[in-house]
């Protein structure tokens, strides 16, 4: 007989021996080849556990329960040991590859340039809806208007210095001349008057719209420009009401307690007529105050005038058969290019005007 | 107007700064645009004696060299110790009182005067001008002053030269308050002090004007008016042997000077000065050049009058003139006329006051694009009870100052006017303002603005009086059709209150309604003690389809890369050449601007494409090659047959629906454009590849975006239009339901859906691209927008999809149909074949090539089936598209590529 068949395969510390020459090739393995070569080597058919566990018949009864509990639970520790060892090299291997695949995500995107709104839109749609949260809906006519709807209806007689204000364009007549009765509207205040005449009492709607007058282009004047005009018509409106919708549209453009300032004024559709100036949203007056910083915003003033306004002039009611001793009603305009100015910094109108794409994208789609 | 405040402070003694007399007119309306110091940097000017004059010799100019005493003792010890002084100036002489800068003076604008070396001697200071002290706007030499100006007195002080300028801007309903007159008034009421009326202070009595002030002057110049509607009131007083070389004094001159008015001479000054002062322009003509009686009447045909500006000017018949027997001698309250002028060696002065018809010199100035101070005051209303006292002033002031001899009385011709009267509820201004005032107050300001009130129990009537009577019956029931019938007018409660009845004053003709008296008060009370009452919510409809979608639209291209610009409405008659319109194009009937902003573009467009293309070349000039730009606008589009002019309606009523009809007739169609251009890379090449140009595809996908956006479903179909390409132009037609709607566009047979077309899309012609130097394969699409949004408002609300989750079946196709077929007409066919099964279907490439042959071309689509109830069966999918495709050969001829 030969030393190796005296040597009984089951023996604990043959057992234990293989195991750990098992665990330690386990160990080592740094790659699923290298693991799978540890697999056939120590969990193959000929490996000394398997040989051990199929010995185990061949051992006396006695000895056969204890040996079999023993080879069994070091294989079961070796399978444990491949198991474990496999997960880890096949999730090394993933990571690897999903390291080769790396990007570098901060590249340029710009496939299609950006696109933009214009802003005198958006703060045209932007001013409507804080009207029309307000209750109010929007009226739109005509730019080319009838010299009745644009200045006779609102009191604005043909030969009365305020027609002078404005300085109109007229569109010629058949034989060239301006006697067309037709112009160029100055202001969208004729859609007040078609609002009046259409629409049922009591009447609140806001008119945003593009106007024209005959005056050089220049960094504070344009000859096109947008105003946006609000009108309201109902039993019992004052002064004090005109004052809290002026009121309640600051506070919702520029910020809550902003206070504003009425003030006398003209204007030939509305008696008595006034403007409104804001507090400066940026300085809160601050800078009109002895010491204060300047404020390019106000210009330092403190306040920013903001709307032309007043109570309709019974005249323009009765022109659009309104009953003034039963309605009254209050009117308000805002140039749209000037809310640009005070509220985003456009220091040139011009820049409005001449369509500089790098003007409406700076804007954006939403303002 | 530009005031000096002390000269406001002589009839309203205020006791405050000029900050806050400009804050207190600022709040009663009576804007202070600015309130500058003029005059406080003056400082070391002495009112000073010339001893003796030295004419240096060998000078390029006349040179003075002289001794000047600025004082006293000065004087006695002279010549020593006597400023010695270099002077340019020839108008003085030895023993004159003049304005001596000393050295270390300053004058306006910090300019310091210091001793300085000149002409080869030493120049201890400077002989000051009018205007090198700001006391005058004009170089005259040297200011030579009265003989009695106090010498060695600080000049600044003796000349008032320390002051306030106010600017101020006077609305243009404010006639009375284009004076000092009316500013003194304002201001006496906004501190609540004494006003003393410069009209009747000061006013010369009977030893002047020979009698009261409207004393009937047989031996004045006589005269009458012709056309009461011209005139309403003329005086005409004389000054005899007056001298015309009288120099104006130093203190008048200064005022006028302040005020932005050039001294002329004595004359002028002296009715430029009561014009300021007062507020009524005056009229001096020569006597000697006047010959017979003097009318004011309105222009005759072919009359001419060279006025003072030495302008020959045709008359209008509806010209006011001033005429003698020699015909027209001044255009009244605008302009005097040349021959009539005074002059140099004019002594006998005949001075016209006059209150002219505002209407009539507002349109006059215009007509002759003349605008005067005097037509400025004329226009905005001067008081009618201004020329008598005016002129009493006038002639008295200028005989006094320039020696002469008033003629005594006065030719005053005068026609009854009626008065103004105004009845006002009482509590009216309390129901405008929404502030109690109380019936008091309204009385008391009514009052301090110069009215006439008397109380009566008996209510006012309306706040509307001249309010036409309400239309005839039937006409209301037309005006209902137009508005939403409203509730009958129910008759104004009767309340028991008092009513005031309101005469205006004279100088207030802007004071006719109501509403003008409730504003006073309300301004004088102040506009900043009116409480602010925060609106209630009201019962608003929100935006309307239309304009929601319009935001839609705008959004939708700007998200996928399109810049919203505006571009200038305004274009030439060459744009259509440019476009290559031909020439029954409807878009060369413009609507053109009587006085355009630019001669060379008269026109308002009628199509978006010129003015976005001059953007678009803007923006190319500036670097920016890759663009995408849009705009939403209005064109202008004249109506065949449209009247010739809109008519003026009248406004005491409301005009009838058949008035408002002829004013519609006349104004042009302005349908809502939306356009939108590309030049320049779509998709730009960068790290992830190449882009791609922009295309006509591009443009027609434009036109997809926005009809999407209406939810309006399309039909594009291949169309010759110009500025587009021939063979790259898409006609971009809404499909709409059979019944809505008025039908614009072009109908296609009863019954069936209907096409409006909507615009164009696709890639310009070489031509125009070249005509309006933009780069090569510029493509553009314009389309209505008022066509696409009234095609959505036939579209009801959206219904939502039945989603089944039976499985997908899909099918490829590939057909082969002539090059000229459309993919549109398979496509509709192919869906029209498949049948209710089909869920959609995608074209998914287009082959041309010499497997399919010469002028033939190879589209394949992937079919998407899927029922809603079932597993659709290979049998069912296949039959559909057999069936799709047995349509698409019926149709289009369609051959199923092997
Ligand atoms: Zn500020």
């Amino acid at each position: 007989m030969s030393a190796q068949a005296e040597q009984d395969p089951t023996a604990p510390d043959e057992v234990a021996r293989a195991l750990a020459d098992a665990l330690a090739d386990i160990a080592a393995a740094g790659t699923l080849g290298e693991l799978k070569a540890a697999r056939v080597a120590h969990d193959g058919d000929r490996a000394p556990l398997a040989l051990a566990s199929a010995h185990i018949g061949a051992l006396p009864g006695a000895e056969r329960a204890e040996a079999g509990r023993r080879v069994g639970a070091a294989r079961a520790r070796l399978r444990e040991a491949l198991r474990a060892r496999q997960a880890e090299l096949e999730a090394e291997r993933d990571r690897q590859v999903l390291l080769t695949e790396t990007a570098d995500v901060t590249l340029p995107g710009g496939r299609v340039l950006p696109g933009a709104r214009h802003p005198v839109t958006m703060l045209a749609d932007r001013l409507s809806d804080v009207f029309v949260a307000m209750g109010y809906e929007v009226a739109e006519g005509p730019e080319v208007e009838a010299e009745w709807y644009n200045f006779d209806a609102l009191n604005i007689p043909p030969d009365h210095p305020a027609r002078e204000m404005q300085d109109t364009l007229f569109i010629a007549g058949k034989n060239g001349t301006s006697a067309s009765g037709i112009v160029l509207r100055t202001h969208t205040s004729p859609v007040q008057i078609r609002s009046m005449l259409t629409r049922p009492l009591p009447l609140y709607v806001v008119s945003p719209g593009k106007c024209f007058r005959n005056e050089a282009l220049d960094a504070t004047h344009s000859p096109v420009f947008h105003q946006i005009e609000g009108l309201a018509v109902d039993e019992g409106l004052t002064m004090a009401d005109l004052r809290g919708a002026i009121q309640a549209f600051v506070e919702a453009m520029f910020g809550e307690g902003l206070r504003t300032r009425f003030r006398p004024d003209y204007f030939p559709f509305t008696e008595p007529s006034g403007d409104v100036a804001m507090e400066c949203h940026v300085c809160r007056g601050a800078s009109a105050e002895p010491g204060g910083d300047p404020c390019r915003v106000c210009k330092s003033q403190g306040w920013i005038e903001i709307a032309g306004c007043g109570m309709v002039n019974p005249r323009v009611l009765v022109a659009c058969g309104i009953d003034p001793d039963r309605y009254t009603g209050f009117a308000f305009g805002l140039g749209i290019e000037r809310g640009l100015m005070i509220a985003h910094g456009v220091t040139d109108i011009r820049d409005t005007m001449e369509g500089d794409v790098r003007f409406s994208r700076a804007f954006g789609t939403e303002i | 107007m530009r005031v000096p405040l002390s000269w406001l402070r002589e009839y309203a003694q205020v006791p405050a700064d000029a900050a806050e007399v400009a804050r207190r007119l600022t709040a009663a309306g009576l804007e202070v645009e600015s309130a500058e110091p003029v005059g406080h940097d003056i400082g070391g000017v002495v009112v000073a004696q010339v001893l003796s004059i030295e004419e240096l010799t060998g000078t390029r100019k006349p040179i003075r060299y002289c001794r000047v005493a600025a004082s006293r003792r000065q004087l006695d010890e002279a010549p020593a110790g006597a400023s010695a002084v270099i002077c340019g100036a020839t108008n003085f002489a030895v023993g004159d009182r003049v304005a001596l800068a000393l050295p270390g003076a300053v004058l306006p604008g910090g300019v310091e005067i210091g001793t300085r070396k000149t002409y080869g001697h030493l120049s201890e200071g400077m002989i000051c001008s009018a205007v090198e002290l700001a006391a005058g706007d004009e170089y005259a030499g040297i200011l030579v002053l009265p003989p009695d100006a106090p010498l060695g007195e600080d000049f600044a002080s003796y000349a008032g030269l320390r002051d306030e300028v106010l600017d101020i801007a006077v609305t243009p309903d404010r006639g009375y308050a284009v004076s000092v007159r009316g500013l003194a008034r304002e201001l006496a009421t906004a501190f609540a002090v004494p006003f003393t009326d410069p009209a009747d202070a000061g006013l010369p009595g009977p030893g002047v004007l020979g009698g009261p002030l409207d004393h009937a002057g047989p031996d004045v110049w006589p005269a009458s008016i012709a056309d009461p509607t011209a005139c309403d009131r003329f005086v005409l007083r004389e000054v005899r042997g007056f001298s015309a070389e009288a120099p104006t004094p130093l203190w008048l001159q200064v005022r006028l000077a302040r005020s932005g008015v050039r001294a002329v001479s004595l004359a002028v000054d002296v009715t430029n000065y009561l014009m300021l002062e007062l507020g009524q322009p005056l009229h001096a003509f020569d006597r000697s050049k006047l010959s017979g009686e003097i009318v004011v009447r309105r222009a005759r045909p072919g009359e001419r009058l060279e006025t003072l500006d030495h302008v020959a000017r045709t008359l209008d018949p509806d010209d006011i003139l001033i005429t003698d027997s020699s015909g027209p001698i001044s255009m009244a309250g605008t302009m005097g006329g040349l021959a009539t002028e005074i002059d140099q060696a004019s002594t006998d002065l005949v001075i016209e006051a006059a209150h002219f018809s505002a209407e009539g010199t507002a349109k006059m100035s215009r007509r002759h694009r003349l605008h005067t101070e005097a037509s400025y005051r004329f226009e905005r209303g001067v008081d009618r009870e201004l020329p008598l006292r005016a002129s009493a002033k006038a002639v008295a002031m200028l005989a006094s100052l320039g020696g002469g001899r008033v003629v005594p009385g006065a030719i005053h011709v005068s026609v009854d006017v009626p008065p103004v009267l105004i009845s006002m509820a009482a509590h009216y201004p309390d129901r405008v303002a929404g502030v109690a005032y109380g019936r008091d107050t309204v009385v008391r300001r009514l009052r301090e603005v110069g009215c006439a009130v008397r109380e009566t129990r008996i209510p006012a009537p309306t706040v509307a009086p001249w309010r036409a009577s309400p239309p005839e019956p039937p006409e209301l029931s037309e005006l209902s059709e137009l508005s939403e019938p409203s509730e009958p007018s129910e008759p104004p409660a009767q309340v028991p209150v008092s009513a005031l009845e309101v005469t205006p004053p004279s100088w207030r003709s802007d004071l006719t309604d109501p509403a003008d008296l409730a504003e006073e008060v309300i301004r004088l009370e102040g506009y900043a003690d009116i409480p602010v009452r925060m609106p209630r919510a009201l019962a608003g409809r929100g935006l309307t389809r239309r304009q929601r979608l319009r935001g839609s639209v705008g959004r939708a291209l700007a998200e996928t890369g399109y810049v919203e610009v505006l571009s200038s409405p305004f274009g030439s008659g060459a744009d259509a050449d440019l476009l290559g319109l031909p020439p029954e194009d409807l878009r060369r009937n413009a609507a053109a601007v009587a006085n355009p902003l630019a001669d060379d573009e008269p026109l308002l467009r009628t199509t978006m494409l010129p003015g976005l293309f001059r953007v678009l070349a803007r923006n190319i000039g500036l670097g920016f090659a890759d663009v995408a730009l849009f705009e939403t606008g209005l064109v202008f589009r004249p109506r065949p047959g449209a009247p010739d002019s809109a008519p003026i309606l009248p406004v005491d009523r409301a005009p009838t629906v058949a008035e408002l009809a002829s004013l519609e007739a006349a104004l042009p169609d302005q349908p809502l454009r939306l356009a939108a251009v590309l030049a320049g890379a779509r998709e730009l090449d960068g790290w992830w590849g190449a882009g791609r140009p922009a295309s006509w595809a591009d443009a027609v996908q434009a036109a997809r975006a926005v009809a999407r956006a209406c939810r309006v479903p399309l039909d594009i179909r291949a169309e010759r239009y110009p500025p587009w390409h021939p063979g790259r132009c898409a006609a971009i037609y809404a499909r709409v339901a059979a019944e809505p709607g008025d039908g614009s566009g072009n109908g296609s047979g009863n019954g069936g859906p209907r096409q409006w077309l909507a615009g164009h899309a696709g890639e310009l012609d070489p031509r125009v691209v070249g005509a309006f130097g933009l780069p090569a394969r510029t493509c553009a699409v314009e389309l209505d927008l008022s066509v696409l949004l009234t095609a959505a408002d036939g579209i009801g609300p959206v219904q939502a999809p039945q989603l089944s989750t039976y499985p997908l079946a899909t099918q490829d196709v590939a057909l082969v149909v002539g090059a000229d077929v459309p993919a549109a007409a398979v496509e509709s066919a192919l869906v029209a074949g498949a049948g209710d099964l089909l869920e959609d279907l995608r074209l998914f490439d287009v082959y041309t090539g010499s497997q399919v042959g010469e002028r033939r071309k190879s589209l394949a689509y992937t079919l998407r089936f899927r029922a809603p109830d079932r597993t659709l069966t290979v049998a069912e999918t296949t039959a559909a598209r057999d069936a799709a495709v047995a349509e698409a050969a019926r149709r289009t001829g369609a051959v199923p590529r092997s």
